[in-house]
């Protein structure tokens, strides 16, 4: 009994060391686990969506902090890191998706909502200062 | 021009709440597979039934086949699990499974008690083989045509509507199309 516990316990510390690898000790250079920092916080862990896959615990996050990790090590730059990724699992990992048609809106749509905001912003004040005194103060009584 | 201001933010208004009512019937979960259209990822695991037959995705070429994503700890697979027994009996498509994150023995033990549909089933403790598949939850299922090319991915459990809307027509586009 005792001995099953040990190696069940053992077992499971065997298998975290393996998932919880402390990044530090892994890379070989300071500016490989800068890369790695920065990747797994810029992929999104597609089961638990709103977390990167730095922040995340989710086994499928684990496994791909650990793909990334062995990537790196293997030599492989950040754009192949990520296009592994994304022929897995679409343009969704990617916290900031690329730049083709499918995202012109996404990616446009601050512009959009500047320029509304600007044409807004121009034609308000144009007509107010155009207004006359008489025009103004019936406004404001509306209002 | 007056009442444009008026009219400008409710036609604004109206057209946002369009659109969160639409995002109310939308599955978060569902991200779309960009494996459609390409060829099945290959992989070579054990049986989970037995570990000296390997299981290739290169056992699924030459008819068109159903590879089912499911493991014991799954509650939509056992949802699903009556209907892939009637799908295996109905012989309409050869269904093959990859145990996902899962323990032999409970694997085994969920086939022996629920029925066994499948003609092939992966083991895949570790995720490696479902990682290239771009598993994220289960049960997933692949329909992949005779060559090989993932035609359609369905994520969450099986049913006869599904199958019906989704996977029949395609398979029927299979049979009748160019061998």
């Amino acid at each position: 009994m005792a001995a099953a516990l040990l190696a069940f316990a053992t077992g499971t510390l065997a298998r975290d060391n393996i998932l919880a690898m402390n990044p530090e000790e892994t890379f070989e250079t300071p500016k490989q686990l800068k890369r790695y920092e920065k990747l797994i916080h810029d992929l999104r862990c597609v089961v638990c969506q709103n977390q990167s896959v730095a922040e995340s615990n989710v086994e499928l996050a684990r496994d791909l902090r650990r793909v990334v990790r062995d990537m790196i090590l293997e030599g492989k730059t950040d754009a192949e890191i990520k296009q592994f990724m994304t022929d897995r699992f679409g343009d969704f990992v990617l916290y900031n998706p690329p730049l083709k048609p499918e995202t012109y809106l996404l990616w446009g749509a601050p512009v959009i909502l500047l320029l509304i905001g600007a044409i807004v912003m121009v034609t308000v004040v144009g007509r107010r200062s155009g207004e006359s005194a008489d025009d103004a103060e019936r406004m404001g009584e509306n209002s | 021009m007056k009442t444009l201001k008026y009219l400008l933010p409710a036609l604004a208004f109206m057209v946002l709440a369009g659109f969160f009512y639409r995002g109310l019937f939308l599955d978060p979960r569902l991200v779309p597979s960009p494996l459609i259209g390409k060829p099945a990822p290959a992989f070579e695991l054990q049986d989970v039934r037995d570990a000296s037959v390997t299981f290739a995705a290169t056992d699924m070429l030459g008819k068109p086949a159903v590879l089912n994503v499911w493991a014991t700890w799954c509650a939509g697979c056992r949802q699903e699990h009556p209907f892939l027994m009637q799908l295996a009996r109905s012989g309409e498509v050869a269904l093959y499974g990859m145990n996902y994150r899962d323990e032999r023995a409970k694997a085994m033990d969920w086939l022996a008690k629920l029925g066994d549909p499948y003609v092939k089933v992966g083991y895949d403790p570790e995720g490696t083989g479902s990682l290239d598949w771009g598993v994220y939850g289960s049960p997933e299922t692949f329909l992949l045509a005779p060559d090989g090319t993932v035609v359609y991915k369905h994520l969450g459990p099986l049913n006869p509507q599904v199958w019906q809307a989704e996977f029949r027509p395609r398979i029927a586009a299979m049979a009748g199309g160019p061998k």
